[in-house]
């Protein structure tokens, strides 16, 4: 997927709406009315497909709590949190509740299920953040002196460079990560968040936002902040070069393209510098479908933040995800998909219309 | 005409239906050498798994022989050439058979998936209507998602958590088929619907071709001329997705098959003690597996297309004449 979608040359349509929407002039108001509408299906898709994969296995509280308890209990049990009845009606029951904003208990730890998402939520969000800014300070600039020296020995390397990334899964360079910048160089910290003392006192504050580093910026606590960047850049790093590569090849590709085009010839003739050229005249055109792909990375990196997560035992989302998932505990793993759903349907939905905003051939 | 065409085919068949052959003929410089990387490496993994078992020292579950147990977390060397992990495993032997697991199951996942969705592409583009519509908002939802949560949500329900080696090996398949499906149908979907305007479409409903006739004879093959490049991309992404499984504990038993994924978690708590080895080598052995499966889809790719060809060898003679 990564590799299939960034020799897009020319910025589409979202592929949803070239079978639905008609072919007649729109307004913008119209595309995106249009467009935002396109969200439910989406997140009602997943949520069904979900739903009922993990119904296909059983009741959630056999699933979970199947050899602790006796038969006797598990059935009190089901039948007081109404899994005895249909499915088809549980499921209407539960499409009802999430539209209320309610997403159940967790039957493992018995929370509630938006206080999970929400704890940990600012740590994925954290370390997403993080990585995408490794990402695009390895990606632009390596993707434009890639686009730059085409076809001579540093496009050459830097190309082997970005499949490597891609190659490499996150979990793996996270090892290595570990191993040399934590244990043989002992440089970084190499689990969690914060070391103890920094992590009790950022808990301990008057509504955190749960950024850590947003949270220690804003108590003042110097000694914490540096102690929360250490932490992170092991991780973000893993999963920023995941996505630095596929920026990296993304940038190339389309530089490569508006480079060659006339207005850049003329730029040249009228004495415009090379490195001006490069980072303006070719550089902002190709962002449209820069922008667009950078969209569907959010799925990668989504799926790399579990991984990551669990690498780096950085207590986020992904983390609590592969936890719910061993415990069996359904009614959370449903709640997070169904987050992780409205991201990505929202993501895609933002960055349709940032393209259709700078392009308007994408409207219609 | 017919003189052009007998000396076409005389000669295309040969070079030409292999598609691998035809591309390394036509490649040159820096193509060719990344091409042929690609294949080395894509070959070695192939080898391997083949040869396993008669490579492999010991078995993939074997932690004892008759010179009694194997210890553990031995260093490299010895008997042990690549060292034994927490369990007692040997790493080279566990690295090898994994090689063995891994293209079992991107064989029968990609199969499977170019199966249903080529499938479903012909007959939603073809047929058109609201079928069509449906499938389609389906496959991009599916799509847009995380594919490995979804692959770790349909390995849960295949599986139950207990896998035997075939077990396993079709529960990791099926859950990365079902990842891969929409890919495959988006793009025989949308080389159908460009087919399904063409003349001879036309003309074989003219004959009274019967449907499935025209969509399996001719929009079929006319349709599935890019599946070798998106057979090779997708072999890698199902080793990632893979190897994501078995890291998460989702994936196939350690006594059942030797598995990269499964053995980099194990290996996790090994680095944090400084023992590198049992990580590093089935590490390794992805990325490159990974690399050589990727330049070859990659160059591929590259060469099939005649617009990236040309302007490449257009680019680079101005480039020259500039320098």
């Amino acid at each position: 997927m990564a590799i299939m979608t960034d020799t897009v040359e020319e910025p589409s349509a979202p592929p949803a709406l070239k079978a639905t929407a008609p072919k007649a002039g729109g307004s913008f108001a119209r595309y995106l009315v249009t467009r935002f509408l396109l969200i439910f299906p989406t997140i009602f898709i997943l949520v069904t497909l979900v739903f009922f994969l993990m119904r296909v296995t059983g009741d959630p509280i056999t699933a979970a709590l199947g050899g602790r308890l006796t038969p006797d209990q598990l059935a009190e049990r089901i039948a007081a949190a109404g899994y005895d009845r249909p499915v088809i009606v549980q499921y209407f029951e539960y499409l009802g509740q999430i539209f209320t904003g309610n997403f159940g208990r967790t039957i493992s730890d018995n929370r509630a299920v938006t206080e999970v998402l929400t704890t940990y939520g600012a740590a994925t969000a954290e370390l997403a953040f993080n990585s995408l800014v490794i990402a695009l300070l390895i990606g632009i600039p390596f993707g434009l002196m890639a686009a730059k020296l085409r076809d001579r020995w540093p496009d050459a390397i830097l190309r082997v460079f970005a499949i490597l990334c891609y190659a490499t899964p996150v979990f793996f360079a996270g090892l290595l990560l570990k191993l040399i910048f934590g244990v043989w160089l002992g440089w970084l910290p190499i689990a969690g968040r914060a070391g103890i003392n920094a992590e009790l006192e950022l808990t301990s504050l008057q509504n955190p936002t749960g950024i850590y580093l947003l949270d220690a910026l804003r108590s003042g606590n110097m000694e914490a902040a540096s102690d929360v960047i250490q932490h992170a850049i092991l991780p973000a790093v893993a999963l920023g070069l995941l996505t630095a590569g596929v920026f990296l090849r993304l940038v190339r590709t389309n530089v490569i393209g508006t480079l060659g085009r006339d207005y850049v010839e003329a730029g040249r003739s009228r004495g415009v510098s090379e490195y001006r050229l490069l980072t303006k005249h070719a550089y902002r055109p190709a962002l449209i479908p820069i922008i667009t792909v950078m969209g569907l990375q959010i799925a990668l990196l989504l799926g790399g933040a579990v991984l990551t997560e669990t690498t780096f035992e950085w207590k986020g989302l992904g983390f609590m995800l592969a936890q719910y998932l061993t415990a069996r505990d359904f009614v959370a793993v449903q709640g997070i998909v169904v987050l992780l759903a409205v991201i990505v349907a929202v993501t895609n939905f933002i960055v349709d219309i940032i393209a259709a905003l700078i392009d308007p051939r994408v409207r219609f | 005409m017919s003189t052009t065409t007998t000396s076409i085919g005389a000669k295309k068949p040969l070079a030409d239906r292999l598609p691998i052959i035809s591309h390394l003929r036509m490649s040159a410089g820096l193509q060719r050498g990344m091409l042929v990387a690609g294949l080395v490496l894509s070959l070695i993994f192939i080898l391997a798994a083949a040869l396993a078992p008669l490579i492999a020292p010991f078995d993939f579950a074997q932690i004892t022989d008759a010179e009694g147990d194997f210890p553990t977390q031995a260093a490299p060397g010895g008997k042990f050439i690549w060292g034994t992990t927490v369990g007692g495993f040997d790493v080279f032997s566990r690295t090898l058979w994994g090689a063995q697991t891994a293209l079992l199951v991107i064989v029968m996942a990609v199969v499977c998936s170019i199966f249903l969705g080529v499938f479903l592409g012909l007959v939603s583009g073809y047929i058109g209507g609201w079928l069509d519509r449906v499938l389609v908002v389906v496959a991009d939802a599916i799509y847009a998602f995380p594919s490995l949560l979804l692959a770790i949500v349909m390995s849960i329900v295949i599986s139950q958590g207990q896998s035997s080696l075939w077990g396993g090996i079709m529960a990791a398949a099926i859950s990365i088929t079902v990842v891969f499906i929409p890919q495959y149908f988006r793009v025989i979907r949308a080389e159908t619907v460009r087919l399904k305007a063409e003349p001879f479409v036309e003309s074989a409903k003219v004959v009274g071709a019967s449907t499935w006739r025209i969509m399996f004879k001719h929009v079929f093959r006319n349709a599935t001329r890019t599946l070798p490049l998106i057979f090779t991309l997708n072999a890698s992404e199902a080793l990632l997705t893979l190897a994501g499984l078995g890291f998460l504990g989702f994936g196939i038993e350690p006594t059942k098959a030797a598995e990269w994924g499964y053995d980099l978690n194990r290996a996790l708590s090994d680095a944090t003690s400084g023992i590198w080895w049992t990580g590093v080598f089935p590490g390794v052995a992805i990325v490159l597996t990974v690399l050589g499966l990727t330049l070859v889809g990659e160059s591929m790719n590259d060469l099939g297309d005649p617009r990236l060809r040309m302007r490449r060898k257009k680019k680079r003679t101005s480039g020259k004449g500039a320098a």
